[in-house]
């Protein structure tokens, strides 16, 4: 397998190491964990048009850990996240300036297939594929035009997924024979399938069901030893129980960037601590 | 009171009946012709009749097999032509192009649409009749090919559209090209309505006379590859409706008869189709 999952964290090391010293000076409370930083962005501003909807934000992404962005609805923290693996470019007439760093390289200047196949991305409604569940997960495969086998990381990847015994005896089913939770999985181990280094999640549970909701956040903090994950979410009990650390947003300025108990308990800034008591938002 | 309360309810029951009457017109219209043509038609079908060529002039008998085999070598042709450029350009058009852009191709396409089906005979007698100096199944082909791409360019678009934008952000985030993402996951969505699209645009262009009659032109006997002159059902239907012979009389009832099944069918078939993509989306 030409992304071979053995590679890629003794790369990581190589060239997460140095950029965390080169971005540590304006991002020394940015870093929320003193894990090596897998993303970083810095200074960033984006536009919809002549509308900014990000001012000046700054995120260190710790390898290997959860990190949860909160805020009230339009407050652009699902723009950041989608800027993470440039699905912004898919709309047209935004635009961005800043940096974005992945293992200490620009993704604006990277391929963007390769940009996309190693950040990898969770909608917030389930979006499989009208093909069967095995051809869903296989997709990225093929179309990466992995010629290894497939049966095997199917099944991998739905294992990761927490989805295989669920699903085994009918691979060759329409994906749409699942139920809501079941097809977020499937979206899930799709996007594990091409083994990202970092697995974005937009409102992964905002259409799902407390049980199911239950599953995907044990996946999550599961998920997370071979992975690196940012989560958007509207509701701060998830952030709370799955995330290592959090950003709060505002008006498209990241207000507060802490550890998570140390964000819930005792946040420095006043807004802040009015949107997790529910003052508004 | 009473008198302007009773003329109300007279004028609600007299536009009621009016209204009513004209749709029971419209469905008896369709009734008639099929009743017409069933029994008209039904007289003069045997199983020589889809078998037979047609017998010599004079002779009564005989049959369209060349007719119904030439129609189904036009509609080959026409969707040889067709399918590809209509289906193309629907996706540039759901896909790529800008709003100004494509609103002037869809104009354009449904000016195509309302072209008289004549016209298109004219168009492919120019262009392919007069520089190969003769009539051939590929003339008729050729117009009733560039009949097809409007119908088939416009509901495929439709079709493309309604396939959810989150389909394409789930591929293009998998690292997708947007030519892949079309390819392998929007087409395939939309394959029942394409499809669908397909088999209308051949329906609608399958009783196509006017183009046909100064390019494919008809031919008696079978037609041999796709360069001579070549029978077509409803030019058959022409043919024998205006002669001086009453057993052509009946045959072309029968001809009509087989013409409008077939594209029956191919209607029912395509609602079929739509209702079964229409609960898979479910």
């Amino acid at each position: 397998m030409e992304f071979s999952s053995a590679a890629k964290p003794a790369l990581a090391r190589e060239v997460a190491t140095p950029m965390v010293s080169s971005v540590s000076n304006d991002t020394s409370k940015v870093t929320a964990s003193e894990n090596a930083l897998r993303m970083a962005v810095s200074n960033l501003d984006f536009f919809y048009g002549k509308s900014q909807a990000l001012f000046h934000v700054d995120l260190g992404i710790a390898a290997n850990r959860v990190t949860a962005l909160i805020g009230p609805s339009g407050c652009g923290k699902s723009t950041l996240l989608r800027t993470l693996n440039r699905m912004h470019e898919t709309v047209s007439h935004t635009r961005l300036t800043g940096q974005i760093l992945l293992d200490g390289e620009d993704i604006l200047s990277q391929d963007v297939t390769r940009l996309r196949r190693r950040v990898g991305m969770v909608f917030q409604r389930p979006n499989p594929f009208p093909k069967s569940l095995y051809d869903n997960v296989a997709y990225g495969l093929r179309i990466n035009g992995y010629k290894g086998a497939l049966d095997e990381l199917v099944e991998k990847s739905l294992r990761r997924a927490a989805l295989w015994d669920e699903v085994k005896d009918r691979l060759h089913r329409s994906a749409y024979t699942l139920s809501g939770g079941q097809q977020q999985r499937l979206c899930i181990a799709r996007a594990l399938a091409v083994d990202p280094e970092v697995l974005l999640l937009d409102e992964p549970c905002s259409a799902l069901d407390p049980v199911s909701t239950a599953k995907i956040e044990e996946l999550l903090i599961q998920l997370k030893e071979n992975c690196t994950i940012v989560i958007v979410t509207h509701n701060m009990q998830q952030a709370a129980r799955v995330s290592d650390s959090t950003a709060f947003m505002l008006n498209g300025e990241r207000i507060e960037f802490s550890p998570t108990p140390h964000l819930f308990t005792t946040p420095s800034d006043p807004r802040t601590e009015a949107y997790i008591t529910g003052r508004f938002g | 009171m009473s008198f302007r309360l009773i003329w109300r309810k007279f004028v609600s029951a007299f536009m009621l009946s009016v209204t009513a009457l004209c749709a029971l017109i419209t469905v008896s219209v369709l009734f008639v012709i099929l009743g017409y043509l069933a029994w008209n038609g039904a007289r003069s079908l045997h199983w020589t009749f889809f078998t037979n060529l047609p017998a010599p002039v004079g002779e009564t008998g005989g049959g369209i097999a060349n007719a119904i085999v030439g129609s189904g070598k036009l509609l080959l042709l026409s969707a040889v032509f067709g399918v590809p450029i209509g289906l193309l350009a629907a996706i540039y058009l759901a896909e790529y192009a800008g709003s100004t852009l494509a609103f002037l191709v869809r104009y354009a396409a449904d000016m195509l649409n309302g072209v008289p089906s004549i016209v298109m005979g004219i168009f492919a007698y120019t262009i392919v009749v007069l520089p190969m100096r003769h009539f051939s199944a590929l003339a008729g082909g050729v117009a009733l090919g560039v009949m097809m791409i409007p119908i088939i360019l416009r509901s495929s678009e439709e079709f493309l559209r309604s396939v959810p934008r989150s389909l394409r952000e789930g591929s293009m985030a998998l690292g997708a090209s947007k030519w892949r993402t079309i390819v392998k996951v929007v087409v395939p969505a939309a394959s029942g309505g394409i499809l669908t699209a397909i088999l209308l645009a051949l329906a609608r262009v399958a009783g196509e006379t006017a183009p046909l009659l100064f390019t494919a032109f008809g031919n008696r006997f079978w037609a041999h590859g796709w360069n001579e002159p070549i029978a077509s059902l409803p030019v058959v239907i022409y043919n024998y409706a205006i002669s001086p012979y009453d057993d052509w009389h009946r045959q072309a009832w029968a001809a009509g008869l087989v013409l409008l099944g077939l594209v029956l069918t191919t209607n029912l078939l395509t609602r079929l189709l739509l209702q079964r993509q229409a609960t898979q989306r479910r």
